[in-house]
């Protein structure tokens, strides 16, 4: 039972991490149909904020979580300096060239961070000093709890900005159909513009998570992640919000069960072959839909 | 008044639309006819700022619409209803509809439209939470034209409303149009259905590979000999 409840909080952990990650691709492609590889190296840039900031905290006598805040800014300012300096421009020049241009930046990203913190793999002193919580006989990690509470609240905060505001309305209306938004007065680049930085704010979270739970980051953090990340969009079909949580909380949790009680050698075989499954019963996605049609 | 001079337009090398006027008086309808690829959606998108015009002016009132972004056109009492009715598919009616006063901030005057863009459409309103991608051709039709009206318009932009639907649906949208007029509704209408279009209107032009043919009052038009064996099949 213990190992059962540790696992499933872990594994609820992770699906947390690789959703926000997640939701960061989908509300990108499903805006400008682009696969923004970048996406990943978003949550490196916070990793490595963070290791800068925390301990910057500690030592002004700021609490230390107050560290986020900075890795939110960080990464919504890189996020959106990509979608203004590389992506805007070609715009319109077709997917390839979009795609070309994000394996790019993410290069870029990776290789900025190669320079200026080498292959070392640093590790992020930690934000949270919380106990083990325990119920009866079960202890389990406070900071996982919480990390895992705060994605979960983040995602539930999502998807009612999505749903209820003005802003969350016009970027759902975007990758419906361009021409409508701009007709019913949506200024159309100016969404792209927010859909970038709300997703590169997500990726911050992320990284806080991730770095509460992993500790350890290097430059090539955001690939691995990114792909997994990737890997839960496409699960819960890719462009849809909810489909993305889903998608990032079952991957997180089939990873982490595979590997407690299957074959902990094979839990990304096992994992990808899953994958391969849903997509040939569902191409689109768990909650994809093929888009109806417009008689 | 919207007054468009000497407007030209170009996809590339192509000249879509070669020194096209056209003026559309407060309360008129003026409509747009001519064959396919003639040009008439091209005119539509230049006035609303989707297309970038090479040349030419797009005067609405006292504001030349060619120097203002796509997006702000709506909220100078302006609207468009495209072709091929461009509804959310995967929004329900009511959040479409919702979408159409986006531009409006004031929450009680977007409810009071609602409610008379229902009276309008009852239908729209029994399926207010159906996904519109759902609605069959005709509703899609009168769920872009009820949008389009929650932004309260002083002029509306219609491009191809009959296309794709049954001879009733022609005639319902054709008594909508003339609804709206009554009311005191400037509108722009692009049709291929010359018949219906000139009908209905008060001046027509006939547009031809890009540029006006023919400019007239609508019912001296359906009496002209080359327009009837042009465009009305007789």
């Amino acid at each position: 039972m213990l190992l059962f409840l540790q696992s499933l909080a872990n594994g609820l952990n992770l699906g947390s991490i690789y959703a926000l990650t997640a939701l960061g691709y989908t509300m990108v492609y499903g805006i400008i149909r682009m696969l923004n590889f970048a996406h990943g190296d978003f949550i490196m840039v916070g990793g490595f904020t963070l290791f800068y900031t925390v301990p910057l905290m500690d030592s002004l006598g700021i609490p230390k979580p107050f560290a986020i805040i900075i890795a939110v800014i960080v990464c919504v300012t890189v996020g959106v300096a990509t979608e203004q300096i590389a992506y805007k421009p070609v715009r319109g020049h077709g997917s390839m060239t979009a795609l070309i241009t994000a394996l790019g930046m993410s290069l870029i990203l990776e290789n900025l961070a190669l320079v200026l913190f080498g292959t070392t793999p640093r590790n992020v002193a930690a934000m949270f000093d919380l106990p083990n919580i325990t119920f009866g006989s079960i202890s389990l990690p406070g900071k996982t709890l919480l990390t895992l509470g705060i994605g979960i609240v983040t995602m539930v905060l999502l998807m009612i900005f999505v749903q209820k505001t003005s802003i969350g309305k016009s970027m759902r209306a975007v990758p419906e159909d361009r021409t409508a938004s701009t007709l019913v007065g949506i200024n159309v680049d100016r969404v792209i513009t927010i859909t970038f930085a709300i997703g590169s704010g997500l990726a911050a979270i992320a990284s806080m998570m991730y770095v509460t739970s992993y500790v350890s980051i290097k430059n090539e953090l955001g690939i691995a992640l990114g792909l997994k990340a990737f890997v839960a969009a496409i699960l819960g079909g890719i462009g849809s919000i909810p489909g993305a949580m889903i998608g990032g909380l079952l991957l997180g949790l089939i990873e982490i069960f595979v590997k407690v009680y299957l074959f902990p050698a094979w839990y990304e075989a096992i994992t990808y072959g899953l994958l391969i499954v849903v997509l040939l019963v569902r191409p689109a996605g768990l909650l994809g839909r093929k888009d109806n049609e417009k008689v | 008044m919207l007054k468009v001079s000497n407007l030209n337009v170009h996809y590339g090398v192509i000249h879509a639309i070669n020194d096209v006027t056209i003026e559309v008086p407060d309360g008129q309808i003026v409509t747009l006819i001519g064959a396919n690829g003639a040009g008439k959606t091209t005119i539509l998108h230049t006035i609303t700022g989707l297309k970038k015009a090479t040349d030419g002016s797009v005067l609405w009132n006292d504001t030349e619409l060619t120097k203002v972004p796509a997006h702000k056109i709506v909220t100078l009492g302006m609207a468009h209803v495209p072709e091929g009715r461009h509804v959310f598919a995967n929004m329900t009616v009511q959040e479409n509809l919702e979408m159409g006063a986006f531009a409006g901030k004031n929450k009680e005057e977007n409810a009071a439209m609602l409610k008379e863009v229902y009276e309008r459409f009852p239908r729209l309103k029994e399926r207010y939470r159906q996904y519109a991608g759902t609605l069959s051709g005709g509703e899609q039709q009168m769920l872009a034209v009820g949008r389009a009206l929650m932004s309260r318009p002083k002029i509306l932009l219609m491009d191809e409303p009959s296309m794709g639907l049954s001879p009733i649906l022609v005639q319902e949208i054709f008594d909508i149009i003339k609804e709206l007029h009554k009311q005191g509704l400037t509108i722009l209408l692009v049709e291929q259905n010359a018949r219906m279009a000139l009908s209905v209107a008060d001046t027509g032009y006939v547009l031809e590979t890009g540029h006006i043919k023919m400019k007239d009052d609508a019912k001296a038009l359906l009496e002209n000999d080359e327009v009837r064996r042009a465009y009305l099949g007789v």
